[in-house]
C-alpha cells in the first residue's frame, strides 16, 4: 500500500466519523463539528494527491498548499456563520436541538 | 565513554518525544469513558514517569556534550521559495526546566489522586492535568519561536480549563475567563514581537548554524537599525516578546488574573503557580536572552529592553508582598506571594543575571509547589474550609503537613544556609547590587524580604497555632499517604536543591552557562548577606510578635494590624483596588466604545438604511399602481398555477435539516453507483 492509499484511506475514515456524526447527532454545534471533520477529509485529499501525484508530473509548486489553505479560510468563515445561526437558533427556542429548528418548512 | 554514547542514544535528537508523553496521556484520558478513573490517572502519571525519565536524560546529554545547544530542525512546510521550518532543541536551561517541571508535576499528579478522589469528574482532571504538562513541555523543548507560542497558547487553553474546572461555581467560571482574557493581552504584544522578528530576520529558530535569531549575525542586524523614539529594533522587540511573558508570569500590571486563579482546585494551583505556567514567562525571557541583551553596547538609546523588565520586576516583587500581608484567604496569600517571587525573578533577568533567576525559578517551583499542596492538604482535610481565620491549631492533628509547611515557610521567608529560597534570594539580590543602572530594585526587593518572612509568619500562626476556630478545624486529621509523600519529596526538594547553586559551589551556575563559575567562600555575599540576614529576623520577629504570641482568639477579632492602620489594611485587603481601577477604565472605555458603535449601527448607517428603504418602498407601491391594471389579467391565472405546482415541491421542504442531509448523501450513493457500474471516465 503506497503513502497515497494510505492517506485515501484516513481521509475517507474521517469522512465517514464526520458522516455519521452529521447524520446521528441532534446537537446542531456537533453536526457542524462533522461537518467540519468531512471538509477536512477532503482537505486531506487535495494535499495527498498533490504531494503523491501518481501521474508522476511535476506537481506544481504550492497549487494543494494554496488549495487547501484557502479552503480552511472559507471554512473558517463558515465556521462563524455558523455557530452565529446556532446563537440565533438557541435565543429563538432555547436549545440548540436540529430537529426543533424546522420553521423554515414550506 | 560507552555511558555516554548511550545516554546521548536512547533520546538522540527526538526532544520532542519529552512532551509527547503526557499529551499521549491526555488523548487516553479523553478517551476514557467517566467511569475509567483508574485507567486515566494510570496514563497520566505513567506519561509524566516517562517525561521525567527522558528530561533526565535530556540533562545528562545537555551536561555531557560540549556544545552548547543540541537542536533538530526541520521544514513544516514550503510555499513558493520559502520554507516554514520549525524545530527542537535540547542545552542546560531546557534539561534543569525539564527535570524541574516533570517531577513537581509527577508529584503534584500523585497527590491529585488523593485531593480529588471524590470527584465525579476525576478522569476530565487527569486529562487536563496531562495536557497542561505536555504544553508547558513543549514550550521547554521548542527551538522555534512559533513552536514556543502554539504551546504557549495551549498552555492557556489548558489553564483555562482547569482554573475553570468546577464551572458550575460562577466565580471558577469568571475567574478562568479573566486568566484567558488578560493573558491573552499580553500575548497581543507577544504575536507582534513575533511577526516582527519575522520580517526583520526572517527565521524563527533560535538556533540554526548562524542563521538563527538568538545568533549573532541576526542579533547584529537587530540592534542596528532603529525604529520610532530612536528604540533599537531588538529592544522594541524584546519589549513586545516580555509582553506576552508578563502577562504568563502574573507581572504588575497584568497581575491581576493570577489570584482569581485560586478558584480552581488545589493541585492546579500548585501546578499553575509553582512549576509550570508562571514560570514560563520567565523562562521565556530566560530563552531569548540574548535578544534582550542585544541593545545593551548602545549607548544613545532611550532605555534598555532589560532596564523595563528589571523596574517592573520590582514594582511587582514589592507590591505583591504588600499585597499578601493584608489577605485573609490561605491560597491568596500564596497565590500574591507567588506574584511577589516571579517578581524578583523578573528583577534577576532585568539586571543581568538570568542564571540567578533561573536558579531562583527552581528553588521556587519546588517549595511553593511544596506551600500549595500543604494548603491543599489542610484544605482536605479542613473540608474545603481555606480562610485562615476560621482554621487555626492545626499543628497538633496534622503534624506531617505542618512540618513540610513548616519548611516551605522557612525556604520562601529565606531562612538562612539551610533552605533553599535563601541562596536563590541572595543570588538575586547580589546581582541587584551590582548593577550600575539604579539601586531602586534592590532597594525594593530588600523590603520585600521583611515583608515575605512577615506574612509566611502571620500564615502559618493563624493557620496552624492557637485553638481551632471552627468545627472544620475541630475535627480536621492527617491525610492518607498519598497526599503527604509528596509533600515529605518536596520538602527534601526544598532544601537539597538549594545546596546546588551556592557561592562556595556554584555547581548550577556554570552547568547552566557551560562555563565554569568562580567559586567564592560561602560568605561571599558580607554586608548584603548580613542585611538581609537581618531583615528575614525582623520579619519573622515582627509577625511572630504580633500574630504569634497571642493567637486570634475568635472568627470575628479584628487583625492587629487591621486595628493599628485601618485604611492601610483595608486598602491592601481589596488588593489594592487593581480590579476596580480597571473596571473604571478600562471596562467603562469598553463600554463607551462599543455604546458608540452600537449608535453607529443603529442611528447611522440603519437610518441610510432606513431612508433607502423608504424610497425603495415608494417606487414599489407606485409600480404596483402602474401594474394592477395592466398585468392582472392572464398573468393572475398563470402565477396560480405556478402557485399550486409551489404548493406540492415546497412538501419536500420539510425544514428537518437531517433529512436533507440524508438525501444529499442518497443522492451521492446513486451517483457513485452509476459512475462506478456505468464505467464512465
Amino acid at each position: 500500500m503506497s503513502t497515497l492509499h494510505a492517506c485515501l484511506l484516513l481521509s475517507s475514515a474521517l469522512f465517514c466519523v464526520g458522516l455519521i456524526t452529521a447524520l446521528s447527532r441532534s446537537n446542531t454545534i456537533l453536526v457542524l463539528l462533522g461537518i467540519e471533520l468531512m471538509l477536512n477529509a477532503a482537505n486531506l485529499n487535495f494535499i495527498a494527491f498533490w504531494r503523491f501525484n501518481p501521474s508522476a508530473a511535476p506537481a506544481a509548486p504550492a497549487t494543494g498548499i494554496v488549495f487547501v489553505l484557502f479552503a480552511i479560510a472559507v471554512a473558517a468563515a463558515e465556521a462563524a456563520v455558523g455557530l452565529a445561526l446556532v446563537i440565533a437558533i438557541y435565543r429563538h427556542q432555547k436549545n440548540i436541538r436540529l430537529q426543533d429548528a424546522t420553521r423554515l418548512k414550506g | 565513554m560507552a555511558i555516554i554514547d548511550f545516554i546521548a542514544g536512547v533520546l538522540g535528537n527526538n526532544y520532542w518525544l519529552i512532551p509527547a508523553m503526557p499529551l499521549l496521556a491526555a488523548a487516553v484520558g479523553a478517551l476514557t469513558p467517566r467511569r475509567g478513573r483508574r485507567l486515566a490517572a494510570t496514563a497520566a502519571i505513567a506519561g509524566m514517569i516517562g517525561a521525567f525519565a527522558l528530561s533526565c536524560l535530556a540533562l545528562l546529554s545537555a551536561l555531557i556534550t560540549l556544545n552548547a545547544h543540541e537542536y533538530n530542525n526541520f521544514d513544516w512546510f514550503e510555499l513558493g521559495n520559502t520554507a516554514v521550518r520549525l524545530g527542537f532543541v535540547n542545552d542546560p536551561l531546557t534539561g534543569f526546566m525539564c527535570v524541574m517541571v516533570t517531577f513537581v508535576s509527577l508529584l503534584i499528579f500523585i497527590f491529585s489522586l488523593g485531593y480529588m478522589k471524590d470527584d465525579a469528574n476525576f478522569t476530565r482532571f487527569f486529562c487536563f492535568l496531562s495536557l497542561f504538562a505536555a504544553a508547558m513541555l513543549g514550550i521547554l523543548v521548542s527551538n522555534s519561536l512559533l513552536v514556543l507560542f502554539m504551546c504557549w497558547e495551549l498552555v492557556g487553553l489548558a489553564s483555562y480549563l482547569l482554573i475553570g474546572f468546577w464551572f458550575h461555581k460562577p466565580e471558577a467560571a469568571a475567574a478562568a475567563k479573566k486568566a484567558f482574557i488578560v493573558t491573552r493581552i499580553g500575548d497581543l504584544g507577544f504575536l507582534l514581537g513575533i511577526l516582527w522578528l519575522y520580517h526583520a530576520t526572517g527565521s524563527l529558530l533560535f538556533y540554526d548554524g548562524g542563521s538563527g535569531v538568538l545568533e549573532t549575525a541576526a542579533l547584529e542586524g537587530l540592534a542596528a537599525q532603529t525604529t520610532m523614539g530612536g528604540l533599537a529594533v531588538s529592544t522594541a522587540i524584546g519589549l513586545l516578546i516580555f509582553c506576552g511573558a508578563a502577562g504568563k508570569s502574573g507581572q504588575f500590571p497584568l497581575h491581576v488574573w493570577l489570584p482569581d486563579a485560586m478558584e480552581g482546585p488545589t493541585p492546579v494551583s500548585a501546578l499553575i503557580h509553582a512549576a509550570t505556567m508562571v514560570a514560563a514567562g520567565v523562562f521565556l525571557i530566560a530563552r531569548v536572552y540574548p535578544l534582550m541583551t542585544a541593545d545593551q553596547t548602545l549607548a544613545n538609546v532611550p532605555v534598555h529592553a532589560l532596564t523595563v523588565v528589571a523596574f517592573v520586576g520590582a514594582i511587582t516583587a514589592l507590591l505583591g508582598a504588600l499585597i499578601a500581608v493584608a489577605q485573609n484567604d490561605l491560597k491568596r496569600v500564596l497565590a500574591f506571594s507567588t506574584v511577589s517571587q516571579l517578581g524578583y525573578m523578573m528583577l534577576a533577568l532585568g539586571v543581568g543575571s538570568w542564571v540567578a533567576a533561573i536558579f531562583h525559578l527552581l528553588t521556587h517551583a519546588f517549595f511553593k509547589a511544596l506551600l500549595f499542596l500543604g494548603a491543599g492538604s489542610v484544605i482536605h482535610a479542613a473540608h474545603h474550609e481555606q480562610d485562615m481565620r476560621k482554621l487555626g491549631g492545626l499543628s497538633k492533628p496534622m503534624r506531617v503537613t505542618f512540618a513540610t509547611f513548616a519548611i516551605g515557610m522557612m525556604a520562601l521567608a529565606g531562612v538562612p544556609f539551610l533552605f533553599s529560597g535563601f541562596w536563590s534570594k541572595e543570588a538575586i539580590l547580589h546581582a541587584a547590587h551590582v548593577w550600575d543602572v539604579s539601586h531602586l530594585p534592590l532597594y525594593a526587593g530588600l523590603a520585600a524580604v521583611v515583608l515575605t518572612a512577615f506574612y509566611m509568619t502571620r500564615l502559618v500562626a493563624e493557620t496552624f497555632f492557637g485553638k481551632p476556630r471552627s468545627t472544620a478545624a475541630e475535627h480536621a486529621h492527617e491525610n492518607s499517604a498519598v497526599m503527604t509523600t509528596p509533600l515529605v519529596l518536596l520538602a527534601f526538594a526544598a532544601i537539597a536543591v538549594g545546596f546546588l547553586g551556592t557561592p562556595a559551589w556554584p555547581w548550577l551556575q556554570s552547568a547552566l552557562t557551560n562555563t565554569p563559575v568562580e567559586s567564592h567562600s560561602l560568605f561571599a555575599g558580607g554586608g548584603l548577606m548580613m542585611l538581609s540576614i537581618l531583615l528575614v529576623a525582623l520579619g519573622l520577629g515582627a509577625g511572630w510578635a504580633i500574630y504569634g504570641r497571642r493567637a486570634r482568639v475568635s472568627v470575628a477579632a479584628r487583625d492587629p494590624l487591621a486595628s493599628a492602620v485601618p485604611g492601610v489594611f483595608a486598602f491592601l485587603g481589596a488588593r489594592m483596588k487593581f480590579d476596580e481601577l480597571y473596571s473604571a477604565t478600562l471596562g467603562r472605555l469598553n463600554a463607551f466604545l462599543a455604546a458608540l458603535a452600537d449608535f453607529f449601527d443603529r442611528w447611522v448607517w440603519g437610518g441610510a438604511v432606513n431612508v433607502l428603504a423608504t424610497l425603495g418602498e415608494l417606487a414599489g407601491t407606485m409600480n404596483r399602481e402602474a401594474d394592477e391594471d395592466a398585468l392582472n389579467g392572464g398573468f393572475d391565472a398563470t402565477s396560480e398555477r405556478f402557485r399550486s405546482a409551489g404548493k406540492s415541491y415546497s412538501r419536500a421542504q420539510t425544514g428537518d435539516a437531517h433529512g436533507y442531509l440524508r438525501t444529499v448523501v442518497l443522492g451521492f450513493v446513486v451517483l457513485a453507483l452509476l459512475v462506478i457500474l456505468g464505467g464512465a471516465r
